[in-house]
């Protein structure tokens, strides 16, 4: 996806088979990276430059739809879920955004940045011991980014950076997975896999990785590199009436 | 695992009731569990069907969640301590309502995979009037969703009722195919669909009698 951006815009999976397909001639743009590695300071520092560039832009983040944000802090609050609840709490979230925020904002031609995609849960469920085929046919709903930007990281420069920041926390440390006996030791040992796991989808789906270990100024500027490039290409090749923007259902 | 199936006003949790009472009364360990009836979801539902923010989609999903945290919590321990788990309503509902509104049968289908086959499942088929008639003489109004006001077939709740159910019932009808549920006529009389369903239930309840009996006599049961 990252060498061709001005392809037409692709379903995942299925798709949403009801809605009338229609130009979405903005661009999303999806930040992945775990817990902590500083992804929405970037994009924090994202959204002015290119709203400074020109583009109107839109944010939306994993867990954060109206329909379901109560939800799922209730339910984190009651340690009560099994892999299969949460993770079809998430979709439902990310459903929820996707059709409320995401779409809409791509319909009238914004930049969407989306602070983790569905590839955090594909990483958490492949950790957490999930069927990465149902992981996958769940969120076949989903639209494939134009772009892909992963905050890479070693769990090793992660720990001092999480520590300094706010500090580990229970589910990022995966303790619902008792993977060891105190809270740094789960917390190395669950990134770790995370990590792993994030970087295997990074090579499968062609993320553009980034290291993520670069001072805020240099990592963001990394960013915007290609982000530039990326939106140089698609207005290069876009003329209103030739490029066809509107999204296929096709299965990857 | 015995669940029942249907359209809203085809009569199901009635005979699922003195299904349970029946057998209750011979002893059997009962367990009920009923569609969208976790706490889990239940703000986040009341909130989607109150602002009308649900999509098919979503309706679709918050309802899979309903029955992933039922299937942990109501479905799977009272099975695996060999009870009787009744269900009003399972995963059939789903492909039946859901892909009315619009969603994708394989999609559906993908997403309840991790639902377990119900040993038996009882389609109660009736014509889409007669559920109307026992809705309506029920309480003075249809409900927004039940009558698929959501997908806008139609303004008129009478009409949108008939439309939207009239799909439910047909891919209702393919289901019955597809997944072996056993259709009962449910423009019957009540107790005579009763006796119908509490033959098939004998039936499927053989293994277990002889797995209890053995239980009982001190045998250790062969099954699993």
């Amino acid at each position: 996806m990252a060498s061709h951006p001005s392809r037409a815009k692709t379903w995942y999976g299925h798709g949403l088979p009801y809605i009338a397909k229609k130009r979405l001639p903005g661009h999303l743009i999806a930040i992945e990276g775990t817990d902590g590695v500083g992804r929405s300071a970037q994009i924090e520092l994202l959204r002015p430059w290119l709203e400074l560039e020109g583009y109107a832009v839109s944010n939306t983040g994993w867990t954060r739809s109206p329909l379901l944000s109560e939800t799922i802090n209730e339910a984190k609050a009651g340690h009560r879920l099994t892999v299969t609840t949460f993770s079809l709490l998430y979709a439902a979230d990310f459903a929820d955004r996707l059709e409320h925020e995401i779409l809409p904002a791509l319909q009238a031609g914004f930049i969407v940045i989306a602070d983790r995609y569905m590839y955090t849960a594909f990483a958490r469920n492949s950790v957490m011991g999930a069927d990465p085929q149902w992981t996958r046919e769940v969120f076949g709903m989903a639209l494939v980014p134009d772009l892909v930007l992963y905050l890479d990281i070693d769990v090793k420069s992660l720990i001092p950076r999480v520590i300094m920041g706010k500090g580990m926390d229970y589910w990022e440390s995966g303790m619902h997975l008792a993977l060891g006996i105190d809270l740094f030791d789960s917390f190395e040992r669950y990134q770790g896999r995370l990590i792993d796991e994030y970087r295997r989808l990074s090579s499968e789906f062609g993320f553009l990785s980034v290291d993520a270990r670069l001072p805020i100024e240099e990592l963001q500027g990394e960013l915007r590199k290609h982000i530039a490039e990326y939106l140089s290409a698609a207005y290069r090749n876009s003329r209103p009436d030739s490029a066809d923007n509107r999204a296929s259902t096709r299965k990857e | 695992m015995i669940c029942v199936e249907g359209i809203d006003g085809s009569g199901k949790s009635t005979q699922l009731l003195l299904l349970e009472r029946w057998l209750r009364s011979r002893g059997y360990p009962v367990h009920f569990t009923e569609w969208n009836s976790s706490r889990l979801v239940r703000r986040s539902m009341q909130r989607g069907k109150k602002k009308n923010l649900l999509t098919p989609t979503t309706f679709s999903l918050l309802h899979a969640v309903d029955f992933a945290d039922r299937l942990t919590y109501q479905i799977l321990p009272p099975l695996k301590a060999g009870m009787i788990v009744l269900a009003d309503r399972y995963v059939y509902t789903a492909f039946a309502r859901d892909v009315a509104r619009g969603v994708h049968p394989e999609w559906v289908r993908a997403v309840y995979s991790p639902a377990l086959r119900p040993d038996l499942t009882l389609y109660f088929r009736v014509p889409i009037d007669i559920s109307l008639e026992r809705l309506l003489s029920g309480r003075a109004k249809l409900k927004y969703h039940e009558a698929g006001m959501d997908v806008g077939l139609s303004t008129d709740p009478v009409e949108s009722f008939r439309m939207f159910q009239s799909r439910v019932l047909e891919i209702y009808d393919q289901l019955t195919l597809e997944f072996g549920m056993r259709p009962i006529d449910a423009t019957a009389e009540i107790p005579n669909q009763q006796r119908v369903i509490r033959t098939m239930v004998q039936e499927i309840l053989r293994d277990y009698d002889r797995n209890r009996a053995n239980l009982k006599n001190g045998v250790t049961s062969q099954s699993r």
